[in-house]
């Protein structure tokens, strides 16, 4: 995964609440079986003219600036797949839908939280088409008057990203022996929860 | 001490390992895989060389993308058919139970987890998909996942997750004539809004939850994601172990016996503390109809288009402008004058065998409006085969319904079944975002029996003026 430690970038603002899912990347896109080259699809039913990241100089902007609950609605991962792909490495918004916002750390996009004057502040900074600086070692957004708007993060997001950390890999190297050890607990406390391989044979074979 | 939550318990028993504040390494009991979310996990465990490591804990089934008007029809969509044979050779290649398109095991799963009895109380469950929340209906702890985590449990049979904090509706009053547990969900959703439970477990209990049966249950917890929660949950009772008993994949015998007793132990204790409560009285509510392009742009059926000019919240009132463009509604209009394209009773929301039954008492002896197409899909082939064997199909297609194989259908438009530019749909799914349907297609979200009469008179309509 790619590395995130600081980046100095236009923003580009898009205000607005309740972005979801199918905005961001449009179901019919999800049929494609491939996780490359996926930002033609962004936004594609508001892409266009007057589309801020359609629209010079924000269209290579790296940071996006938006409202309430952004990416609520559906798991897809293709979400951060597609705006990793157009350059976005930073989302700034008032909140986040949740499954949004976990499945960010997977791809090296780091989505910050602000409310309140703080982020009247970096919309303004957006707007004004002024860079600001996004620096995760020191958790502080930058803006150009001199304003630094500290922001909070897990500390685990925060190392995995500065770091670019294989969170499956790690958690083989770090804790195989006990998982193996909690499946035998588990076979012991809950023996029903474990499968029998000819009850799912039988119920794939009912099933053909 | 105090007691604990019913989600506190759970998560407990599947700590493997703890991490810093409120993280953990969580044992994942089930994995529901199906076509969209899962070829590049599968790919990741290719790339970097590693085993699946419990297959026994994985069923797979094609749900999204497959046509479900296929028997006889070839399957048109090359992009959706490669899909859904990319799952096909991965269930094969490592060694997990897949349930084919044309068998009678398929469906949404959603609604295939629980009927082969997969889903169980007390378990971890994930899937690659928001809309896992339904199973928390059986009192486990279900939730949606990314691409990325689909392929930590595919290796390690284990997720790094946060434990969430909990909320505990208490659903009180019974339901009225003609207010089903959907009106319940779209009502809940409109008040506290799409943002309102994020960041939370959310338990339903009160009275209203010991009459609903598992599939209104179900429906319950599926929308949960919608009020912005990744997780709902009942506690389980006698009407959860009577819905499981006999299932194919439920415990049998003595096994049964010890699992139920573990069951009947699975509830918030009586001095657990919530970090949130609220409680909603059930009793007053009237059938919900969405007009926005939000769940929580809903309001009752009786009512009219909201006027954003008259809102004091900026924001909110911009979002609702854009939202009543998009639906080329006008303020004022009353919601019983919408007229509609289309009707859609489906979906792992609302394709239950209860869900059909529901719709077609309303249909009965009736006739779809002239304009109107209108599509029944049951949500899984055993459901389809319930409800013809008690002839539900006839009805559904002397009122002018078409009856459609299993499959997600018109709740999400990447299979065959989607809405043309303008249209607009009376549509028992869950999302009214734009584009949900088909590109410029206009949702309106309710229940069966609603959609149901909207399909009759070709608009949105109150369905107490039928029964």
């Amino acid at each position: 995964m790619d590395k995130f430690t600081s980046l100095t970038s236009l923003a580009a603002p898009l205000l607005e609440n309740a972005i979801d899912t199918d905005i961001i990347f449009p179901a019919r896109f999800l049929l494609l079986l491939d996780r490359e080259g996926l930002g033609k699809h962004a936004f594609n039913e508001w892409r266009g003219p007057g589309f801020v990241l359609d629209t010079p100089p924000y269209d290579k902007a790296q940071i996006l600036v938006t409202g309430e609950n952004f990416g609520t609605g559906s798991s897809r991962e293709q979400a951060v797949w597609t705006l990793a792909d157009l350059g976005i490495r930073c989302v700034i918004a008032r909140s986040f839908g949740e499954i949004f916002y976990s499945n960010c750390f997977k791809n090296g996009v780091l989505p910050i939280r602000l409310t309140g004057t703080e982020m009247e502040a970096v919309e303004s900074a957006a707007e004004a088409q002024t860079p600001l600086t996004v620096d995760l070692e020191s958790k502080t957004v930058s803006l150009p008057d001199g304003q630094v708007i500290p922001f909070d993060i897990a500390d685990h997001h925060r190392r995995a990203l500065l770091a670019g950390l294989d969170e499956v890999g790690m958690i083989l190297a770090d804790h195989s022996q006990t998982i193996a050890e909690f499946e035998e607990r588990r076979r012991t406390a809950t023996p029903w929860l474990d499968l029998s391989q000819d009850k799912l044979d039988a119920l794939a074979e009912d099933g053909a | 001490m105090t007691g604990k939550t019913l989600y506190d318990k759970i998560w407990e028993q599947h700590v493997v390992a703890p991490f810093e504040g409120r993280d953990c390494l969580l044992y994942v009991d089930r994995h529901l895989v199906q076509e969209v979310s899962s070829p590049q996990a599968f790919a990741s465990l290719d790339q970097n060389d590693r085993p699946l490591r419990r297959p026994d804990l994985h069923i797979a089934v094609a749900d999204h993308a497959v046509p479900t008007r296929r028997r006889g029809h070839p399957f048109a969509d090359g992009l959706a058919r490669q899909q859904v044979d990319r799952l096909r050779e991965n269930a094969e290649k490592f060694g997990i139970a897949y349930m084919p398109m044309n068998g009678d095991r398929h469906g949404i799963v959603h609604v295939i987890g629980p009927e082969t009895g997969f889903t169980l109380p007390g378990c971890t469950l994930v899937c690659g998909d928001s809309h896992t929340s339904t199973h928390g209906a059986f009192g486990c702890i279900a939730f949606g996942i990314g691409a990325s985590e689909c392929a930590s449990v595919f290796a390690t049979q284990t997720i790094r997750q946060t434990r969430q904090k909990t909320m505990r509706v208490n659903l009180e009053g019974g339901l009225p004539a003609g207010v089903t547990v959907k009106d319940v969900i779209l009502a809940l959703i409109a008040e506290i809004g799409t943002g309102g439970g994020v960041g939370y477990a959310i338990e339903y209990a009160g009275s209203t939850i010991a009459g609903l049966s598992m599939e209104a249950r179900m429906t319950l917890c599926n929308m949960t994601i919608e009020a912005g929660s990744r997780v709902g949950m009942v506690a389980p009772d006698e009407v959860t172990f009577a819905y499981l008993e006999g299932r194919p994949l439920a415990p049998e015998g003595e096994m049964w016996d010890r699992a139920v007793a573990a069951w009947s132990n699975l509830r918030s204790d009586e001095d657990a503390v919530f970090d949130r409560e609220i409680t909603f009285d059930t009793s007053v509510l009237e059938p919900q109809v969405s007009w926005g392009t939000t769940p929580e742009q809903t309001g009752a059926i009786t009512g009219v288009v909201p006027n954003p000019e008259q809102m004091t919240d900026r924001g909110r009132a911009a979002r609702i402008r854009k939202s009543l463009d998009y639906m080329d509604l006008t303020p004022g209009t009353r919601l019983n004058e919408i007229t509609i394209d289309r009707v859609f009773i489906g979906s792992c929301t609302n394709g239950r065998l209860e869900d059909l039954r529901a719709a077609a008492r309303v249909l009965e002896g009736r006739r779809v409006a002239g304009s109107v197409k209108a599509i029944a899909v049951p949500g899984s082939a055993a459901v389809r085969l319930a409800a013809e064997a008690e002839g539900l199909h006839e009805i559904f297609l002397a009122a002018g319904f078409e009856w459609r194989d299993s499959g997600c259908s018109m709740c999400v438009a990447m299979n065959d079944d989607r809405l043309e530019e303008g249209e607009r749909c009376a549509s028992t799914s869950n999302r009214n975002f734009e584009g949900r349907q088909g590109k410029g297609g206009r949702t309106h979200l309710m229940s069966p029996q609603m959609a149901a009469a909207a399909a009759v008179t070709g608009r949105l309509s109150d369905v107490r003026e039928l029964l």
